[in-house]
């Protein structure tokens, strides 16, 4: 209950530096039919850092994250109840189509999940159906920038027909990440995106978010504390659904203010 | 841990065992494993044997029906000839006579001697004089030149050389008189008369009752064939745009679940009543013409679209959840996702679905009875694309029973010669069905 009040005072000082704000949630109750999954959280992530979520399985860290792109709509029995803003706007507006939204909020998902097309396909298929590009220069130009940008570019550059399905796991994970980032988004989702691959390909991926901060708000889910603590500049801790404590990433890790948190993070619950 | 274990192998069990000597237990699981190994392949064999036994006899009862014993005589007119029969009153009774001398001509040549009667000929051959005098008024410039005929015998004659009619079973009848098996004895000795693909068979059309030897099943086959376009045309998109909806883009509530479980249950409905409930609300109620394919293929759509629905919403359950999410993920809307990801890769189970369901339809015959297309139907080829799905034609299954019905024994190795034709088709249905499998299958 402490730790809910802090974290209470924290978000009233935040409201401050609202211009800095990408995404920020308010009170936003999630339930799978009668299943409470995430319960009051309120968040404000800033813009261009990197979020990193943390907590047990089954807290409710990749449901609050699936909310930010209303990716929990395709489940039937979700609901969705409190305000989630980003730029100002209410995401679950009645007016915003979810489609535009997730150009602007890309993901990645666990699993590396190419299409079963090629590379080049792979990277194309988000600025095609976004019209994002007029030419087959510009086009070409677009999968060339975001494979690079998926740091995988020299890998694959002279076979970009190859199926995509047909690379290692951590290179489709990267082209997974090159794809999420074709069709421009502000903000990059990722949901344990590391969590199948091997350390170098982890540290490859790791390299990758850092440099993506330049232009995006990332926000990862991670099992990995360790990850957490190297990647993100912010840290939100989440237990049985509940936000415990969100901060710094650096006080979360060296003086956590919730029992709970310094539990977790000392392995000894979770 | 490892390394702990090797020290001290033989502390943690009892008494140390080899590895070799297996113990009770074990040995009874192998031989466990052994007996249900023989009984899988007891299985396999029984039902290769059995498979065998039917093709086997499926294909002795049935090749003789693409086979006819034909009279061949090389045969040649001279003008003089052709005019003067063309001047006589009894023009076609010219020409029998001409073919019965050339032919007696033929016969004293292989030193046979044998006396017939133009009837006797008739018996045998049919009308030959009609036959050769149409292919000169035809093919005037033949006239003059030596032209080879195969003319078809009897079938009672094609009998008594296949072996089907012997000279004990044979009854005097006008068909056919005892005294005439020595003639045809003397052709087939003299070389005359000989075995020839009997290409009728395939073409032809659908013959009277007793005349089993001019019965063909192209007719029928044509029928089939409007019957499977209705059934593709119709059951297809229907099939296939219902699955995508009820799987994809369908809430969940008990409209939906009544409206699979009555989909599920629709499948297993007898074939018969689809047949009667053509008759009742295509042909009494619509006024859709009786025995056209038209109807035959809307009563067969109706069957085949629970399989199409079935296969396809199979097909599109396999395709991974990832990949909705990853197109979704991108910003592709619901539509989108299915249309340019999930369909591409449920496509081959969707296409094999669609040619095993027209597979089914195109051996189905109790629909059939229903609506008429059963019978004496299939008596020619339609003329045209609108009459072929209108005129009054039968299918192959309905053809095979219309003949394995009628009394004259003839017809009994037409039914299985139909088998053939028709299992050939299914043949080369599945065929097409793995070749686009195969060439559509993706990994992901």
């Amino acid at each position: 209950m402490e730790g809910g009040l802090v974290n209470d005072m924290r978000t009233i000082q935040r409201t401050d530096q609202m211009e800095d704000m990408k995404i920020s949630a308010k009170d936003v109750n999630v339930y799978y039919a009668d299943n409470h999954a995430i319960k009051d959280v309120n968040v404000e992530i800033e813009d261009k850092t990197v979020t990193a979520f943390i907590g047990p399985s089954g807290c409710g860290k990749s449901t609050f994250l699936r909310c930010l792109n209303r990716m929990n709509d395709t489940i039937d029995i979700c609901r969705v109840e409190g305000d989630i803003l980003l730029d100002n706007e209410d995401i679950y507006d009645a007016r915003i189509d979810p489609v535009q939204l997730r150009a602007k909020v890309g993901m990645v998902f666990q699993k590396p999940n190419p299409f079963p097309k090629s590379i080049y396909d792979n990277v194309a298929y988000g600025p095609r159906i976004h019209g994002l590009a007029n030419t087959k220069a510009e086009l070409d130009e677009i999968v060339e920038t975001s494979l690079r940008r998926g740091a995988i570019w020299d890998e694959v550059k002279d076979r970009l027909d190859a199926p995509g399905t047909g690379l290692s796991g951590g290179q489709q994970q990267r082209l997974c990440i090159a794809r999420a980032v074709a069709t421009a988004p502000e903000v990059l989702l990722m949901d344990e995106p590391c969590s199948a691959l091997d350390p170098i390909a982890t540290a490859q991926v790791e390299e990758l978010i850092d440099e993506l901060r330049q232009n995006f708000s990332v926000v990862i889910v991670t099992h990995s504390m360790q990850q957490a603590a190297r990647v993100s500049q912010n840290t939100a801790f989440f237990h049985l659904g509940e936000l415990v404590e969100y901060g710094e990433t650096g006080q979360i890790f060296t003086t956590p203010q919730d029992s709970r948190t310094e539990s977790y993070i000392t392995g000894r619950i979770g | 841990m490892t390394d702990a274990n090797l020290d001290k192998p033989a502390a943690a069990v009892p008494a140390s065992r080899s590895l070799l000597n297996g113990d009770e237990r074990t040995k009874k699981r192998e031989a466990a494993e052994k007996r249900f190994q023989y009984y899988g392949m007891a299985a396999i064999c029984t039902g290769l044997f059995f498979l065998v036994v039917l093709t086997v006899s499926i294909v002795r009862s049935g090749l003789p029906a693409f086979t006819n014993a034909v009279v061949a005589v090389d045969f040649s007119l001279s003008q003089e000839e052709f005019d003067a029969a063309e001047g006589q009153l009894f023009k076609t009774k010219a020409y029998q006579g001409l073919f019965n001398t050339a032919l007696q001509n033929k016969l004293t040549e292989a030193g046979i001697d044998v006396a017939f009667d133009d009837k006797a000929i008739e018996r045998i051959l049919g009308k030959t004089g009609g036959t050769i005098r149409e292919y000169f008024r035809e093919n005037t410039d033949d006239i003059g030149s030596p032209v080879m005929f195969e003319l078809a015998a009897s079938s009672r004659v094609d009998g008594y050389f296949k072996g089907r009619v012997t000279r004990d079973t044979l009854v005097d009848s006008r068909f056919l008189e005892l005294n005439d098996l020595d003639i045809v004895d003397a052709m087939a000795e003299a070389g005359v008369l000989k075995t020839a693909f009997n290409w009728n068979f395939i073409t032809g059309a659908d013959s009277g009752v007793d005349n089993p030897g001019g019965a063909g099943i192209g007719a029928s086959v044509v029928g089939s064939f409007f019957m499977m376009l209705v059934v593709l045309f119709l059951s297809l998109p229907i099939g296939v745009a219902a699955s995508i909806y009820l799987e994809e883009f369908a809430p969940q509530n008990r409209f939906t679940d009544l409206i699979e479980v009555n989909i599920s249950n629709l499948a297993a409905v007898p074939s018969i009543v689809f047949g009667i409930l053509g008759l009742a609300v295509f042909i009494q109620f619509m006024h859709l013409p009786q025995s056209a394919p038209l109807v035959g293929g809307l009563v067969l759509a109706l069957m085949t679209l629970p399989t199409i629905i079935i296969s396809t919403r199979a097909s599109l359950q396999a395709v991974p959840p990832s990949i909705r999410d990853a197109a979704l993920g991108v910003g592709a809307s619901k539509m989108q996702a299915v249309f340019h990801h999930v369909l591409p890769l449920a496509m081959p189970g969707i296409l094999t679905g669609t040619i095993i369901g027209l597979a089914q339809a195109l051996g189905e015959t109790a629909p059939l009875l229903l609506i008429g297309m059963v019978g004496f139907v299939a008596r020619g080829y339609p003329d045209g694309l609108i009459a072929g799905f209108t005129d009054p034609n039968s299918a192959m299954p309905a053809q095979i029973y219309t003949w394995a019905s009628r009394a004259d024994v003839g017809f009994y190795e037409k039914a299985w010669g139909g088998i053939i034709v028709l299992l050939i088709f299914l043949l080369t249905m599945n065929t097409i069905a793995i070749i686009l499998r195969r060439r559509f299958e993706r990994r992901w």
